[in-house]
């Protein structure tokens, strides 16, 4: 009899359980909210709370309303995988996150074993999307990799490379750049590094290494690091009366370049991000920020925005939280964000976001369509 | 062996070496009559590219010609710096003269730290760009590509430079003054050499030199910053060092040999070591050779 009764107050619990995720659909929204990585992860959570806003407001999804189930993990790993467990036993199917790449690294088997749909504004690891151990996971951000596939792409494509030098200065940030560009080289096959070397930031002259380059015959030099370096370069470049193409990353990409480099800066290319700002969508998001929290928005936000609008279009095109028929939306449904119109790539990369190559025109950036 | 790439290769380091000779005298010359590692010097060769920078500047909007505005901007900073620079050892030097020989090291430090925070505070913390100043000498077009005029001039000036000091040094009144006073200020007192002018006279020279240091390397590379004295006056002391710290012309072999051998290491080996090289070499004749190439082994008279 107590047995009975036991099974039965459970089958009640679970009956309630089960009613109560009926109606609601959870998304989770994971990532830094206190703690000194904050600023990066609370504009996420105001973007997905105006969106889940917006489409309540028009009486939610399929006639479900949006609950926006949001856990707090500092950027930490350990408290990370806490938080995944945490949502998946809390039913979510969606969760807009993590932040840091760390963390979303530590929290993603729970999510691929559960198999929870992960959407990150901010993570940008190229490995999250490339070893492709995390299936589920999508980001609307461009990867750390993504200056350099484009500048090798424009490299071998637009300006037929065939020889080029790679140089770097030596931080963390040049060196990844240069080093994901050695291996886009590489394994494209149509050119060779002639040249990968690092210099020193902040000597005096760089003519050894200019000199260097004219001994290996490059036709082009693909320099990872920043502005001061670069003018530096460019302009021993052009005393030595070489002509070469000259690309570049975000680094340089900076109107401090050109004022520097002068005319010597003319027809340098440098990756940046893409200017997004005219977009319709990303000044409505804006104003919508404006007017919840009284404020402009913060790190990320456009890319939370972007998230959270491909996870509702997701569940609403897909008509529930089953992974594959969500997955199945966001690969082949190209969807209007603040960051463009985009759609994602087999990997789980957002296609048609983050950089576009600029060339220095009459003393300013112009974006080479 | 490519023998043009190694000739491209040694007029790179020529240049360089120039550089470093130029900035290496200061700390030389100061060493040699205080024994006193003046780390300012690095700062006051900064300033110099920045008050080139400004009479350029000026010079340049009221329509001077071009050669006459490096002259005049080279000119201008010379002066400004000696005043700098007999001010620093008056602040900062002057009144340690009689105490051990940390004090004024941790003196210099700090005028180097304060000398560096004040250009941020009165000009920026930015890089700024500095005009081309260095007409392009027409017969230098056939090899531009490899020896331009910057180098050229950079080479040129120091050679002059050092030359006109050796003489100076050698066969003025003040020279010899300088010469007895870093042998022996008390016996130079003695016989009546007013030290304190002497020594702010080496002050006055040096951070000149460095002045002229400052706006050609400045117009050579086009950009200016606050840090730029930092690494160049490491590099210079370094120089300084490998030479023998307190010889004139081992500052100037000094100055080229790390010049040369930085970019025969960067050319040759990597530019990722190009560093590594420069201190690898101050190293190895810390331990072999202390008092550097001309520098003469000190006895120490009991």
């Amino acid at each position: 009899m107590k047995g009975k009764i036991s099974s039965f107050a459970i089958a009640v619990c679970l009956a309630l359980a089960g009613a109560a995720s009926a109606d609601t659909i959870k998304i989770g929204v994971a990532g830094a909210h206190t703690g000194d990585l904050a600023s990066y992860g609370l504009p996420t959570v105001n973007a997905a709370k105006i969106v889940a806003k917006q489409i309540n407001d028009k009486g939610g999804i399929g006639g479900k309303q949006i609950e926006l189930l949001v856990q707090d993990e500092q950027c930490k790993p350990e408290f990370a995988t806490n938080v995944a467990t945490k949502l998946v036993s809390d039913g979510a199917k969606v969760v807009i996150g993590h932040i840091c790449s760390g963390a979303t690294k530590a929290a993603l088997p729970i999510y691929t074993e559960a198999k929870v749909m992960v959407i990150s504004p901010s993570a940008t690891n190229p490995d999250l999307t490339q070893s492709g151990q995390y299936p589920t996971f999508f980001r609307t951000i461009a990867s750390d990799d993504a200056q350099a596939k484009l500048g090798v792409d424009f490299a071998l494509g637009k300006l037929g490379a065939k020889k080029i030098a790679v140089l770097h200065d030596k931080g963390d940030y040049g060196k990844g750049y240069a080093e994901f560009a050695k291996k886009f080289i590489e394994a494209s096959g149509k050119a060779r590094v002639v040249l990968f070397e690092g210099i020193t930031p902040g000597a005096v002259d760089y003519s050894a290494v200019v000199q260097k380059i004219r001994q290996a015959g490059a036709d082009t030099v693909m320099f990872g690091g920043y502005h001061p370096e670069a003018s530096k370069l460019v302009s021993q470049i052009k005393k030595k009366k070489m002509d070469i193409h000259f690309i570049s990353d975000d680094g340089v990409k900076d109107d401090t370049f050109i004022k520097v480099a002068g005319k010597d800066a003319e027809g340098v290319y440098a990756s940046g991000p893409k200017d997004v700002s005219d977009l319709p969508l990303n000044k409505e998001a804006i104003a919508a920020h404006k007017a919840m929290f009284g404020a402009d928005p913060g790190a990320f936000f456009d890319s939370a925005y972007a998230a959270m609008l491909v996870a509702v279009n997701a569940v609403s095109k897909a008509g529930g939280l089953d992974f594959d028929a969500m997955a199945k939306v966001m690969r082949t449904d190209l969807v209007d964000t603040p960051v463009g119109k985009i759609k994602f790539d087999a990997r789980g990369d957002a296609e048609g976001v983050g950089f576009s190559m600029y060339q220095v025109q009459n003393g300013k950036y112009v974006e080479i369509k | 062996m490519d023998l043009q790439y190694f000739f491209e290769l040694t007029l790179s380091g020529l240049t360089r070496g120039s550089i470093y000779a130029l900035i290496a005298i200061g700390y030389t010359m100061v060493y040699g009559i205080i024994e006193l590692i003046n780390f300012a010097h690095g700062e006051v060769y900064m300033i110099g590219a920045f008050t080139g920078l400004i009479v350029a500047g000026i010079l340049g909007t009221m329509g001077f010609p071009l050669p006459a505005i490096l002259v005049l901007a080279a000119l201008v900073a010379m002066l400004y710096c000696a005043g700098y620079g007999y001010t620093i050892e008056k602040i900062a030097y002057k009144p340690l003269r009689q105490a051990g020989r940390l004090s004024p090291l941790i003196s210099a430090i700090g005028m180097s730290l304060f000398l560096q925070n004040y250009v941020i505070l009165v000009q920026t913390s930015d890089f700024v760009p500095f005009p081309s100043l260095i007409p392009e000498f027409a017969f230098l077009e056939p090899i531009a590509h490899i020896f331009g005029s910057s180098d050229f001039l950079i080479v040129v000036v120091s050679a002059v430079l050092m030359a006109g000091l050796t003489v100076f040094i050698k066969y003025t009144k003040i020279g010899k003054a300088m010469r007895a006073t870093a042998q022996n200020r008390k016996m130079a007192l003695l016989l009546g050499v007013d030290a304190d002018r002497i020594i702010s006279v080496t002050f006055i020279i040096g951070s000149a030199l460095a002045a002229v240091g400052g706006v050609l390397i400045a117009s050579h590379v086009g950009m200016v910053n606050f840090a730029i004295g930092f690494i160049a006056g490491i590099k210079a002391f370094t120089a300084a060092v490998l030479g023998g710290i307190g010889s004139l012309p081992g500052a100037m072999l000094g100055g080229l040999f790390l010049g040369l051998a930085e970019s025969f290491g960067a050319g040759y080996i990597s530019s990722d070591y190009e560093d590594v090289f420069a201190f690898s070499l101050l190293v190895i004749f810390l331990i072999f050779r202390p008092s550097g190439i001309m520098g003469k082994a000190k006895v120490e008279k009991v």
